[in-house]
């Protein structure tokens, strides 16, 4: 029961870590990863409270289905998060001509 | 003694899991933070060996740990191969903290960024210590859905109860989710172009050796994996990923075949699962519902969809992975038409 806990409680910390890089760093590549963490975090939360009693019992089929359906859509929302990420640094960083004058400040 | 070495497993790999997660978060260094990603992901499935989800614990060392941390290494080159690219990105930086330390010289303004430093981690503590507090209160008297998946077990046609859910009663979101992946194929591509056969010419014959053997070996373990799910852990998302983690050393490696392969068997791979899968659901309409199967045929209906979509699903992995739509082949081709 305890050590169940400390599941729960390990995905609330990771969801917190992921929800504060993701404000804190401004680059791109750290926010995709900032959300990684985050989707990790839920997902260890949510196997967690399926698990009824205590650690390693086979556990209910439904949320093991829905989390690795989660799984393999964080990566492609990663993959294509990263496309994009991409994308903006060519389009922002390679205008090239009003570098240094007003870079646009895309980090919160 | 063992319920003891266990519990302290369980406290090791959790504590490993969060000092991971907090040093990938905090090292500025972006390289460094791959790796640990790539190794938080391997101690992630081992978190889920332990809470009894093999299938999960299979799908997050190879999509999360295999299959991710490859996608950010290539991005990560990406965004260092443009040059001027970097060059922004280093002056927004600099000139971001600049603007830090102009506001944080005046004394006035470093107590207000402090005082906001401590407003937001005060918050996101109370919020943290109240959910704690919440789920450790929580009590549940519902069992979950397990009982009725063993009931309705037989007829599913497959033994293990997770590829019964997710081909079977929940076969709609298993549906949607292969579209989002088609999807986001779809959304790269017509997001960015790569040249396909640009050779670096850098990869020693013994790493093309290596994956030579390497490959075969692996589509071998995919092949396996789709074909055991439907009695064990496995299914289609792992072998697609196995298959998918193949094709990225298959390229990283610069097998000379690899270009050769024309871009229409690709497209038509790439919609061959989803549309068998469509297709068997819409054939179900005949006698019965979308997506329900006949029972005699159950079994081998859904072995059928998972052969299927694992072919998909590991070759859309892959073009995720190249990271646009390669342009080769058809600018080669529009060369060769205008040529004759």
């Amino acid at each position: 029961m305890t050590v169940l806990f400390a599941y729960k409680l390990g995905g609330l910390c990771l969801f917190f870590m992921g929800f504060t890089a993701l404000i804190l760093r401004s680059h791109p590549l750290k926010k995709i990863m900032a959300v990684n963490v985050m989707a990790a975090g839920v997902f260890l939360l949510f196997i967690a409270m399926a698990c009824h009693g205590r650690v390693g019992v086979a556990i209910d089929p439904v949320p093991q289905a829905m989390v690795l359906t989660g799984i393999v859509v964080s990566v492609s929302v990663t993959a294509l998060a990263l496309v994009l990420a991409c994308r903006i640094q060519e389009t922002s960083g390679g205008a090239g001509s009003s570098e240094g004058e007003h870079p646009p400040q895309g980090d919160s | 003694m063992n319920s003891l070495s266990l519990t302290l497993f369980d406290c090791v790999v959790l504590v490993t899991l969060l000092g991971l997660a907090w040093q990938l978060l905090a090292t500025p260094d972006l390289f460094k933070a791959m790796v640990l990603f790539m190794s938080f992901g391997l101690v992630m499935a081992l978190a889920w060996v332990r809470l009894a989800a093999p299938d999960v614990a299979l799908a997050e060392a190879a999509l999360g740990a295999g299959l991710t941390g490859p996608l950010f290494l290539s991005a990560l080159h990406r965004l260092r191969g443009t040059r001027k690219g970097e060059r922004r990105q280093q002056l927004d930086s600099i000139e971001h903290r600049g603007k830090i330390e102009k506001v944080t010289q005046r004394t006035s303004g470093r107590i207000i960024y402090l005082l906001l430093r401590i407003l937001f981690a005060g918050l996101l503590l109370t919020l943290l210590v109240h959910l704690a507090t919440i789920l450790l209160h929580v009590e549940y008297e519902n069992p979950g859905l397990g009982v009725f998946v063993a009931e309705q077990q037989e007829e599913s046609g497959v033994i293990s109860p997770v590829t019964a859910v997710l081909l079977n009663f929940r076969g709609y979101d298993t549906l949607l989710e292969i579209m989002v992946l088609f999807v986001a194929v779809v959304a790269v591509w017509s997001l960015a172009t790569v040249r396909f056969s640009e050779k670096s010419g850098q990869v020693s014959p013994i790493q093309q050796g290596v994956v030579r053997i390497l490959a075969p070996l692996m589509i071998l373990v995919a092949v396996s994996l789709i074909w055991q799910g439907t009695h064990l852990a496995g299914g289609a998302f792992q072998g697609g990923a196995v298959l998918a983690a193949a094709g990225v050393l298959m390229m990283v490696s610069e097998l000379p075949w690899l270009r050769l392969i024309p871009s229409l068997p690709v497209r038509l791979m790439l919609v061959f699962g989803p549309l068998v899968f469509l297709g068997l659901g819409v054939s179900c309409l005949a006698d019965g519902r979308f997506l329900e199967y006949p029972g005699e045929l159950a079994g081998f209906l859904i072995l059928l969809i998972e052969l299927a979509c694992g072919l998909s699903i590991g070759l859309t992995l892959a073009c995720l992975f190249v990271g646009g739509r390669p342009v080769d082949d058809l600018v080669d081709r529009g060369q060769l038409e205008e040529g004759s």
